[in-house]
């Protein structure tokens, strides 16, 4: 059984549709990413799900239970936003605290060794004594995860939680979040534009675009085998070139170049972009007017002498192309 | 169908709607149904029509229509003066490189700590009779006209010099610095960038200036003589001649130059809001000996002025018997019994405490539930409709309102006549609005995630509001209670209405004394007036100033 499933949630706000027709189902124990450009709804939809906006249509069945009017206090969840929302006047352990405390059949010392037990969870308890604005963000960030978990909720909602951060720190917490989520094994779906981080942390992705769902698979399918124009566009590059009447797709790093027939498509070299451990190199099909990218291994291009103007013969293979 | 009502109040709280609707309806009830009342009176001729005839009886009786063209003789030569010093001396203290400003600036905010009876009463040691000045061979002939243009001058002041403060603070420092490298001589930057930048304050300067001139009683009463001007009028049709009919229509009135400027105000802030803008730069003050200079005098002279004012009533106060004896007593503070003694003193300290407590309770109350509300768009809505509503009103007609609703005997209400519960609330209404946008601005700042979090955590709605919420508008409710302890301690205008002979206040005692020839007494009771709201703006610094080490050393 689906630990969640959501159910043609439709909603507006005013004259505008922000969702349309949303399904989609989670399984326990599930990373679930839901990926998409800025107001496509996806903050919307977490908080439709977690009881914070009620939806114009639809269902929300947590666990096999209709959960579609119930407040958000008594769907059992923990969230943390972009924002994070730590209470400014509270230190780190109060932050904490004050969910703890609504636990009656917990006694106050139990309370207390929650609360470090979940700072130690997240590597915080030498910070436990400072308010929010004396942390860095990262520190920030990983409060908010512990007081989420803190009350044992049974599924967590994060909403971008890394988008605030620089990318050195994010890539850490990446990692971090999702460790820490194997060893709860408490389900989880979180919100977020960014296509890296929802392919290297999720289990599952749904792509969104526009209100409504594009695709929901594996990161690795999601990635090769997209479903639509653009999810093909929005995750990682794609170039696109018409061939007949069909649209084809092909991935800068899935070309060949080749000396010689056989050949599909003949480029001329424009610009080399140089990106550390590969060159993207910029190129056109003569007479088309079609932009390809080619990323290939930096010390390849330097041995290959490429020049501006060079031609290129490239060999697309078939499995990797996508078509429409 | 039943489904989609269900999906309508899925996220409906009863306790914050019946909080919500309680606070819609005292506002409704104690301050709309009122104002309902004026108007019922003033358009209900004495054959008991509904028309113009009040308003006709009244422009026919030349006495009483003379009073319309006093007052806005008076309020425009008013707004002319203190809009064009509150501009120059808010200029001088964040343009230019003068000593001394934070003393200037409080020495500004001076008259807001005491009753506009006592501007005018400061003014008769200086201008009357036996002033100083005047003494000295100058009379001005302080009764009527010139009087009171001073005495609202020095009323208004404070408005204006803040109004065009805050407005200064926000020109962005870049646009001089571009002026300056273009060479554009300093008078020039004044009238093509600052003055066009602060049209908005401008026009609002100007409102507020003649809005409070407008409708000021204090000074008129001191100072009128047989100078007639409305707020002076409608006291005494009311309380003089208990011509109802002619009091509600000299209140409406009064209301007309407040509606105005409501009115516009909205339309231009709607066109401006977005000239504001987050990164604006401050600007670095170079000095420049000459205007430094200039405007040193300027503001000492302003300065000078209202320490004269202050200095005179320490004089009055401490003197036996000025200007015959000038040895030094504290006599005149045994106050007489017929001006409630010092009990009247005493009485307005209550008030006052209450109006700060209920007030700030009720405001804050009010703003968070029209902030903070989900989904109960057409109720909030109204309650942010409503709040603005108090500034176009002025405590004149606040208080006329009142006896016309509260003091008639078919109104259940009709008990809290005559109580200190009706001052208290005719108090809190009157200064509801600067507050209720203190609340909403503070409340505004706090991320909205806040309640969402404590939501998912399961906690109560009312202890986020008291455990979240309110320490993190700390800084605003104390300057809520401040404001509202400050102006009860000093207004007059809706009370005089509404006292009871028995429970006496000291900005209305000082009327009585000064209407006795008591002067002294007068001045006695004006410092301790001064010496309480002083107190308790040292006392509101204060408690900021130790949130703000808090606030450096932890977490706000
Ligand atoms: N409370 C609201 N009222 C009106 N419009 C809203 C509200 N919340 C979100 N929207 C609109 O709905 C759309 C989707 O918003 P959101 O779900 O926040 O998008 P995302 O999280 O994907 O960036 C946006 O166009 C946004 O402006
Ligand atoms: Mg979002």
């Amino acid at each position: 059984m689906n630990f969640l499933e959501i159910k043609g949630i439709t909603k507006h706000f005013g004259s505008q549709t922000v969702l349309k027709d949303i399904n989609a189902t989670i399984e326990k124990g599930e990373f679930l990413c839901i990926l998409g450009p800025s107001g496509c709804g996806k903050t919307t939809l977490l908080r439709i799900i977690a009881g914070l906006e009620t939806a114009d249509c639809g269902q929300i069945i947590i666990e096999g239970r209709d959960c579609t009017f119930l407040p958000p206090s008594k769907r059992n969840f923990g969230i943390v936003f972009q924002s994070y929302a730590l209470f400014p006047n509270m230190t780190v352990l109060e932050n904490i605290l004050f969910g703890l405390k609504q636990k009656k059949d917990m006694s106050a010392s139990e309370r207390k060794k929650k609360a470090i037990e979940m700072l130690n969870l997240v590597d915080l308890s030498e910070h436990s004594a400072k308010y929010p604005r004396q942390l860095s963000g990262g520190q920030q960030q990983r409060t908010a995860i512990a007081r989420a978990i803190a009350l044992s909720p049974s599924f967590l909602l994060l909403d971008e939680p890394l988008s605030a951060l620089d990318a050195k720190v994010r890539a850490k917490l990446r990692s971090e979040i999702r460790m820490l989520q194997r060893k709860l094994g408490i389900t989880t779906i979180m919100v977020t534009h960014d296509q890296e981080e929802a392919l290297t942390m999720a289990d599952r992705i749904v792509v969104m675009n526009n209100a409504v769902v594009e695709q929901i698979a594996s990161p690795y399918a999601i990635y090769n085998k997209p479903a639509s124009h653009f999810v093909a566009d929005f995750i990682g590059a794609m170039n696109f070139y018409s061939e007949g009447e069909v649209l084809r797709g092909i991935r800068p790093e899935k070309i060949k170049i080749v000396d010689r027939e056989p050949y599909d498509i003949k480029a001329l070299v424009r610009e080399l972009e140089f990106k550390g451990a590969y060159t993207r190199i910029h190129s056109t099909i003569p007479g088309k007017n079609t932009e390809m990218f080619i990323d290939l291994p930096s010390d390849k291009v330097e041995s290959m002498e490429l020049h501006r103007e060079t031609m290129l013969f490239l060999q697309i293979p078939d499995e990797h192309a996508i078509r429409y | 169908m039943l489904l989609g009502i269900k999906r309508r109040f899925a996220r409906f709280n009863i306790v914050q709607f019946c909080i919500l609707l309680l606070v819609l309806v005292i506002f409704t009830v104690a301050f709309i149904f009122p104002l309902g009342a004026l108007f019922s009176k003033a358009f209900i001729g004495e054959a008991g029509a509904f028309g113009l005839a009040n308003y006709r009886s009244y422009f026919n009786n030349p006495t009483l229509s003379i009073s319309v063209w006093n007052t806005i003789h008076i309020s425009l030569i008013t707004t002319v003066f203190s809009t064009v010093f509150g501009f120059f001396y808010a200029y001088a203290i964040m343009r230019t490189d003068i000593p001394g400003k934070a003393f200037f600036k409080y020495i500004a905010l001076l008259p807001i700590f005491i009753p506009t009876v006592v501007h005018a009463l400061g003014l008769v040691y200086i201008f009357g009779k036996q002033g100083f000045i005047t003494r000295l061979g100058f009379d001005i002939s302080l009764y009527g006209k010139n009087g009171i243009i001073i005495s609202e001058i020095i009323y208004t002041f404070p408005s204006a010099f803040l109004l065009f403060l805050v407005a200064l603070e926000f020109v962005d420092g870049r646009l001089y610095e571009t002026c300056n490298a273009m060479g554009v001589k300093p008078i020039k930057q004044i009238l093509h960038v600052t003055l066009p930048e602060m049209k908005y304050t401008i026009v609002n300067t100007i409102f507020v200036c003649f809005t409070l001139a407008f409708t000021d009683f204090g000074a008129p009463k001191v100072l009128g003589g047989n100078y007639n001007v409305l707020a002076t009028d409608i006291y005494k049709q009311v309380a003089g001649q208990f011509n109802m009919s002619m009091g509600a229509v000299v209140g409406t009135l009064l209301l007309i130059p407040a509606i105005i400027s409501f009115i516009t105000g909205r339309f231009i802030s709607n066109k401006n809001s977005s000239s504001l803008n987050a990164k604006t730069i401050p600007l670095a003050i170079k000095k420049n000996f000459l205007r430094d200079t200039l405007f040193l005098m300027f503001c000492s002279l302003i300065a000078m002025c209202f320490i004269s004012l202050i200095l005179s009533l320490f004089i009055g106060a401490l003197t036996s018997y000025y200007p015959y004896d000038l040895s030094l007593t504290l006599k005149h503070f045994a106050f007489n019994d017929s001006a409630g003694g010092i009990g009247s003193f005493l009485n307005s300290v209550w008030m006052s405490i209450f109006t700060a407590a209920f007030g700030t309770v009720f405001v804050f109350l009010y703003a968070y539930m029209t902030e903070k509300t989900q989904g109960l768009c057409i109720l909030t809505k109204y309650g942010k409709l409503l709040s603005v509503l108090p500034l176009a009103v002025p405590g004149m007609v606040v208080g006329i309102s009142f006896i016309f609703f509260f003091n008639s005997q078919n109104n259940p209400l009709h008990f809290i006549y005559g109580t200190v519960a009706i001052l208290v609330l005719s108090n809190i209404l009157h200064y509801f609005s600067v507050p209720y946008l203190t609340a909403a601005g503070a409340l505004k700042k706090l991320d909205y995630e806040f309640e969402m979090v404590a939501e998912a955590m399961k906690i109560p709605r009312w202890k986020t509001f008291l455990r979240v919420s309110v320490p993190l508008s700390a800084h605003a409710i104390v300057e809520i209670a401040m404001y509202f302890f400050v102006n009860s301690m000093v207004t007059v205008s809706a009370l005089v209405f509404l006292y009871n002979a028995n429970f006496k206040v000291a900005s209305i005692a000082i009327t009585h004394m000064e209407e006795a020839g008591n002067i002294s007494q007068a001045a006695a009771m004006s410092l301790l007036i001064l010496f309480i709201n002083v107190a308790v703006r040292i006392l509101y610094e204060f408690v900021i100033g130790i949130k703000k080490k808090q606030a450096i050393k932890g977490g706000l």
